[in-house]
């Protein structure tokens, strides 16, 4: 079994080293690929540096395009089982393998931070909009999913193959827009609960009126998502 | 008569001007036909300006003018939209180089010390 660990990066110097130290400490057999988003920054050098398979986009492409990058060169290397963590370590990389241990029930698993575990809080309209997005998607899904935003997913051969087709760079293409075309193109779908910590660098957003734009955003992306056409296996 | 003339000219001349970037290649084909219907269309209502006051009359619109402006309003958008569409697509087929040159040059860096990878297989899609 060829699986594969894809973390985006863009301008993470500071984080990167730690995070590929701990994935390499947690799953040390599986491949990790690090999508280098266009960084300014000394990212790629140091994923170099820590072991991992580094791509270099020549310029910046959103997380959506890194991530397909990524699943691209899953494709072609013949990678059975993907996994995408997020470089800034707010992924425990424990949980890797009970993430991909969710694969054997469904083509598609997500580690999911509103179950118990761990102590993730969102409040306020960015709570409610993830609420409204969870509830929408589980009822496509026919399963019950709490955190359809969340960057820690991993996925089969057929998810693979999906991805390759359809994963929008746009905002939050890379989450709701490619998990509501993978469900609408017969995959399954699965959620396993994490435990998610603070991350290593950045601040994280969250005001009252950003929150109402990613509320307006993301229903507009989960509109045109489900009425989009889905592209058709090859 | 002196008007129609003058007009005649610079349509003529503007369509002459559109053929020329054609045939040298510098406009596309797909972008020069929305600006050369563009074109006969000026030609012709130059050329017979009642028709403008009875195409006018046809739609119900009181003075011509107006209906002139708002046809070269929905022209001037289609280009537009056309033109969006057409970033739109290379945006697309950027990315898709984009990631195609992350891949190779990754395939390329990571060449050697990698033997359980089959080197000279490249998937088509």
């Amino acid at each position: 079994m060829k699986q594969l660990i894809i973390v985006p990066a863009w301008n993470e110097a500071a984080a990167i080293g730690d995070t590929l130290t701990e994935i390499r400490a947690a799953v040390p057999q599986i491949d990790v690929l690090v999508v280098n988003d266009g960084s300014t920054d000394a990212t790629a050098q140091i994923a170099k540096q820590a072991g991992a398979i580094v791509l270099h986009l020549p310029f910046n492409l959103g997380v959506g395009g890194a991530m397909r990058a990524g699943y691209e060169y899953a494709l072609r290397h013949d990678y059975d089982q993907c996994i995408q963590v997020d470089a800034d370590g707010q992924h425990d990389p424990v949980d890797i393998e009970r993430v991909l241990a969710g694969l054997e029930e469904a083509d598609i698993s997500i580690g999911s931070r509103f179950e118990k575990r761990g102590d993730y809080k969102a409040r306020g309209p960015r709570r409610w909009a993830m609420g409204l997005l969870a509830a929408i998607i589980s009822k496509l899904a026919q399963i019950k999913l709490t955190d359809v935003t969340s960057g820690f997913r991993a996925g089969n051969r057929k998810a693979i193959a999906q991805y390759c087709r359809h994963f929008p760079s746009e905002y939050l293409g890379d989450t709701i827009d490619s998990l509501v075309m993978a469900i609408r193109t017969g995959l399954k779908v699965t959620q396993i609960p994490v435990a998610m910590r603070v991350r290593r660098a950045g601040v994280p957003s969250s005001n009252p009126l950003k929150s109402a734009v990613y509320l307006l955003r993301s229903m507009v992306t989960l509109c045109l998502a489900l009425t989009k056409r889905p592209t058709k296996h090859s | 008569m002196r008007m129609i003339i003058f007009f005649c000219t610079i349509t003529v001349l503007a369509l002459v001007g559109i053929i020329l970037l054609l045939r040298s290649g510098r406009l596309k084909e797909k972008y020069a036909i929305l600006w050369a219907v563009v074109g006969l269309l000026c030609l012709i209502l130059v050329a017979f300006p009642r028709a403008l006051s009875w195409s006018a009359s046809l739609v119900g619109i009181a003075v011509p003018s107006n209906l002139l402006f708002a046809l070269a309003i929905l022209l001037l958008l289609a280009i537009c939209l056309q033109l969006s569409l057409e970033i739109s697509g290379q945006e697309e087929k950027v990315r898709r180089l984009a990631e195609e040159v992350a891949i190779l040059r990754a395939q390329i860096e990571n060449g050697h010390g990698r033997p359980d990878e089959d080197r000279s297989e490249v998937i088509e899609r």
